[in-house]
């Protein structure tokens, strides 16, 4: 066993916690993840394509490699950039370092189909369609991976998560607003139908926050009422614990038909929105699976709230009403929000089913894309879902970070 | 007396079912003031029967590879070889459950073509995370006594992790089986948008021809089919938590 | 034989266990005791391996401890722990059943030693047996740890604060057990408490710690008559050491020839429960017993207290 002296110690190159320099000699250390990262990069970089080129919309196409779809000078700088990024994720480097290769990776990434979409489109031709092929979602996902590995490590606060966020979202709509992507067959699927696009967004969010703010509204109260009055509370969760069992599609389709009852024979009903198909269904139906959670981690919270917190509330003579809301609801808060977490993701992605019973949201595009087998029509419904419910979880997710008052270090990102 | 109550209402239930299933005709008249003069008020497209089966074939089959996966997936990250991916994994199933259902299921035509291969898909993916997030929680919150003890003993790390840890955490790995399962249930029905053969055939076509009877036999079929076998997994799960004590 | 031979542990660096030497002698108990954070658990941890040394070498009769696979060496010492660390989903059986089982012991064998462990700490087998650790009592989860570590007949055992979380009397009948058990099978016991009381009643010899090394390692009574350091003075005690040194000498040591009155004391009763009765009793002298009962003489109050005062 070799004996460090007081120097040596000291003089050793320490990055991520392990030393570059082994203790029995030169050895370097290689990241695992890296290894994982590189393995999946050079599958997608090597073995995958990185562009389709379909004569139209529908028909196969055929696949070429990054080389095949960019510019000589294009390709090779996106391999430089790609291999740079490699290295940075195969030794061990500070997350800080990671990230931004990461980033890096994930921009040349996003520029180059862009331009490969220009780049492989026959001039004039209006039909032909590019699309990202396998390689490069395997080689984003794989950069994603590392970006999300370096933020794990980096631990950044809730503001901090936040920021990282909206970076990301000006950078996004940037690449959309330049036109740099315009080449791409998802935004050939877009521009065709902008009008419908952003209309169908607004149902979509309408429906996703509108039922959770009538869960909100209905299921506060709800769980207070469970919270205080016991022999409720298993028959009230219980019910709202079936209606979870119910398939969304069925749900829907079942409330069809007390709404339109009720559209023709409740006076004024209609008036205000109420139709047999269309959004009102679909609307009661998120709610309805909505009340669960909200009832539940309100009843949960409120349980919660330690014995003596409410005892001393009362001692310095606190009304049921003050203990309630300068009390028990503060903390109950973070368990609350949880609630809300879960809900708003969860109904973002049900609201692509309400598109079934005319109730609109991406899910048109989504299902009018299965329908024609139009899979750029597909994404061009999925990709807004899933980008809409990743950055409301993470913006509650901080949220409910910030209202925790018991800081503790177990966060679940 | 109202402790049986709730056993009770669910052999109600699993007998409604079976009957439903086995002689949906019979069972016409009760159906039959929800749709129109002569529109059929029982699923005449195929049979009920073979749809159930096939809707749970599908369901297991998925589950069963999401558990396999996302228990190795969680024994791995807990090993020592894999605590580094452990904080990753993590955040990755944070982000997984953000993907909507639909859109994984979407996405996975492009990638498979239509049919019952990207319904299973999709409900592996999403089948994946629950169990793998409670498989974790369960391996990283074992009693720190009891692994000193069986690392005290002499036991190997194989021998510990199949003696002791993976018996410990059952309890909470049924927990998401069963979560997963009744996600995948009710996911399984959007994969008939996608062609794959399940009961969300009937809804579908109930749907399409305003149905209301169609609907409602393929919806209350699959809540009954989720009610049951959540109830049955809680039963497993509160026995194999009694016997150690945890619950 | 246990030989600690320049024993140390480093985490980051940081030594846990600096250079500790010691020669534990077969069929003895030997207790560690020292401040929390001073190094007991990880020197006694090092014995069976769950700690790897940074440097220096234990040798178990003769034998170095790394010249086994780390889980075939902790299956030959047995190790207890505070807080039992049961096996919640196996019953009692088979919890002592484990390093035999382990071993690949043959069946019989195997119930033959648990029925035996169980009747030696009056666990009833038939009924404690199939039982669950949940469904037992603190002091009995306590005794099953106990009998699961000794179940494959160890030489040696490792107790880390074992009796830490009972009540005082169950805790007194734990240590006597302990020391009944330890004559039956004359096993080598190094365990590790802070109860300075339990330590003086269970220890051949005491190691006190203090920041990673052993500041004085020897029979109880020589730490009383001359500590090492201030640390071990204040450790044991100044109002404690004349009761300390009675607590470890028996009675029958102090009897001379003689009649008193009143209650016999037993010759195996410890020298401050003698002293105790005097007091307690008002009297000059108690009659004392052997074991069997036959009368040995007396002790005297004066002979007691002489015997407590500071040996020069
Ligand atoms: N795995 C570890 N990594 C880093 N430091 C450790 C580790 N295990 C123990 N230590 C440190 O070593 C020191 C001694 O720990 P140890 O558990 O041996 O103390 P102890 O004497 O048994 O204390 P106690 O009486 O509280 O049980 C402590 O300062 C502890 O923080
Ligand atoms: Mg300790």
């Amino acid at each position: 066993m070799c004996q460090h002296g007081p120097g040596a110690q000291a003089s050793g190159f320490f990055i991520g916690g392990e030393s570059l320099i082994g203790r029995d000699g030169l050895r370097v250390r290689f990241d695992k993840l890296g290894i994982v990262i590189a393995l999946l990069a050079a599958y997608g970089a090597l073995w995958s394509s990185f562009a389709t080129l379909k004569p139209n919309r529908i028909v196969q196409g055929k696949a070429g490699s990054m080389l095949d779809s960019l510019p000589a000078w294009a390709g090779w700088a996106l391999i430089g950039v790609l291999v740079v990024a490699i290295a940075a994720a195969l030794f061990r480097a500070s997350p800080w370092i990671k990230l931004i290769a990461a980033v890096a990776a994930l921009a040349a990434l996003t520029l180059s189909i862009g331009y490969a979409a220009t780049f492989l489109t026959p001039a004039g031709n209006t039909y032909a369609r590019v699309s990202p092929a396998s390689g490069f979602w395997i080689l984003l996902f794989a950069f994603a991976l590392l970006a999300a590995d370096a933020i794990t490590r980096l631990d950044p606060p809730p503001g901090m998560r936040v920021l990282f966020l909206l970076l990301a979202a000006v950078a996004i709509g940037a690449l959309l607003m330049s036109g740099s992507w315009n080449g791409l067959s998802i935004m050939k699927e877009y521009s065709g139908r902008a009008d419908v696009f952003w209309v169908e967004a607004g149902k979509h969010v309408e429906l996703a926050l509108g039922s959770l703010f009538a869960a909100v509204l209905v299921g506060l109260p709800l769980g207070i009422l469970c919270h205080r009055v016991a022999p409720l509370r298993d028959g009230v969760l219980n019910t709202l614990n079936l209606v979870q069992t119910i398939p969304s599609i069925a749900l829907f389709g079942v409330l069809i038909a007390p709404l339109g009852w009720i559209a023709t024979n409740v006076p004024g009903a209609a008036a205000i929105g109420i139709r047999g198909i269309g959004v009102a269904p679909a609307f009661v139906a998120l709610f309805l699976y909505s009340l669960l959670p909200v009832v539940a981690n309100t009843v949960v919270g409120l349980a919660g709230v330690p014995r003596a917190a409410n005892d001393a509330a009362r001692g310095i003579g606190m009304t049921g009403r003050q203990r309630l809301f300068k009390i028990e609801f503060p903390l109950a808060l973070p368990v609350i929000l949880t609630a809300i977490r879960i809900v708003l993701v969860q109904n973002i992605g049900m609201a692509t089913i309400a598109a079934l019973i005319g109730g609109g949201g991406f899910g048109v595009f989504v299902f009018q894309g299965i329908g024609q087998t139009a899979m750029d029509l597909v994404l061009l419904g999925a990709v807004p879902t899933v980008v809409l419910a990743f950055a409301s979880a993470v913006v509650l997710d901080a949220l409910i970070e910030m209202n925790s008052l018991v800081p503790n270090g177990a966060r679940s990102a | 007396m109202r402790a049986w109550a709730p056993t009770i209402l669910r052999g109600l239930l699993l007998v409604v079912l079976i009957a439903f299933l086995l002689s949906p005709g019979s069972f016409e008249p009760l159906l039959k003031p929800l749709v129109q003069q002569n529109a059929p008020a029982i699923y005449n497209q195929g049979s009920l029967l073979s749809l159930a089966l096939l809707h749970l074939r599908t369901v297991f089959i998925a589950t069963l590879a999401a558990t396999i996966i996302a228990v190795l997936l969680a024994i791995l990250v807990t090993r020592p070889f894999g605590t580094e991916f452990l904080a990753l994994s993590r955040s990755l199933v944070n982000i997984g459950q953000t993907f909507p259902p639909v859109a994984v299921l979407a996405l996975a035509v492009p990638a498979v073509g239509f049919g019952e291969k990207p319904t299973l898909i999709a409900l592996f993916l999403y089948g994946l995370l629950p169990i793998f997030e409670n498989t974790l929680t369960a391996l990283t919150n074992l009693p720190r006594s009891v692994i000193e003890a069986a690392r005290g003993a002499g036991m190997t790390n194989f021998q510990r992790l199949m003696q002791i840890e993976l018996p410990l955490s059952l309890p909470v790995i049924v927990a998401g089986i069963r979560l997963s399962v009744v996600i995948s249930l009710a996911t399984a029905t959007i994969g008939s948008t996608v062609a794959a053969k399940t009961l969300g055939e009937v809804i579908i076509a109930g749907l399409q021809s305003n149905n209301l009877a169609f609907v409602l036999q393929g919806g209350l079929i699959v809540g009954a089919l989720a009610v049951l076998i959540y109830d049955g997994l809680s039963a497993i799960e509160g026995m194999l938590a009694r016997r150690t004590g945890s619950a | 034989m246990i030989e600690i031979d320049a024993i140390s542990k480093r985490y980051d660096g940081v030594p846990v266990v600096d250079n500790v030497s010691m020669v534990i002698e077969p069929r003895t108990v030997t207790v560690v005791v020292g401040t929390s954070g001073s190094g007991k658990t990880t020197l006694i941890r090092m014995i069976n391996r769950l700690v790897e040394a940074s440097e220096g070498a234990i040798r178990l009769d003769g034998e170095d401890n790394r010249s086994i696979p780390g889980y075939e060496l902790r299956r030959r010492i047995g190790y207890a722990i505070q807080g039992h660390g049961l096996f919640p989903h196996r019953t009692v059986a088979q919890n002592i059943a484990t390093v035999p089982g382990l071993l690949g012991w043959k069946k019989a064998r195997i119930d033959a030693k648990v029925e035996e462990l169980l009747t030696l700490f009056q666990l009833e087998p038939k009924t404690f047996g199939p039982r669950y650790p949940h469904e037992l009592s603190g002091g009995q989860q306590q005794r099953v740890g106990v009998a699961r570590a000794l179940a494959a007949e160890p030489n040696v055992l490792l107790m880390d604060e074992p009796f830490g979380a009972l009540d005082p009397i169950i805790r007194a009948k734990a240590q006597e057990d302990l020391l009944a058990i330890q004559k039956h099978f004359g096993t080598t016991i190094v365990l590790v408490t802070h109860d300075m009381n339990e330590a003086f009643h269970l220890a051949d010899k005491i190691a006190v710690m203090d920041k990673g090394g052993v500041v004085q390692y020897g029979p109880p009574a020589e730490l009383v008559r001359s500590p090492a350091t201030p640390f071990v003075e204040t450790l044991i005690g100044d109002a404690e050491r004349p009761f300390r040194l009675l607590s470890i000498a028996k009675t029958g040591a102090a009897a001379e020839p003689g009649d008193a009155d009143g209650a016999p004391i037993s010759e195996d009763r410890s020298q401050q429960e003698a002293l105790a009765d005097l007091i307690w009793s008002g009297r000059d002298a108690l009659p004392v017993i052997s074991k069997n009962g036959v009368p040995m003489g007396r002790v005297t109050l004066d002979a007691i207290l002489k015997r407590a005062a500071r040996p020069r």
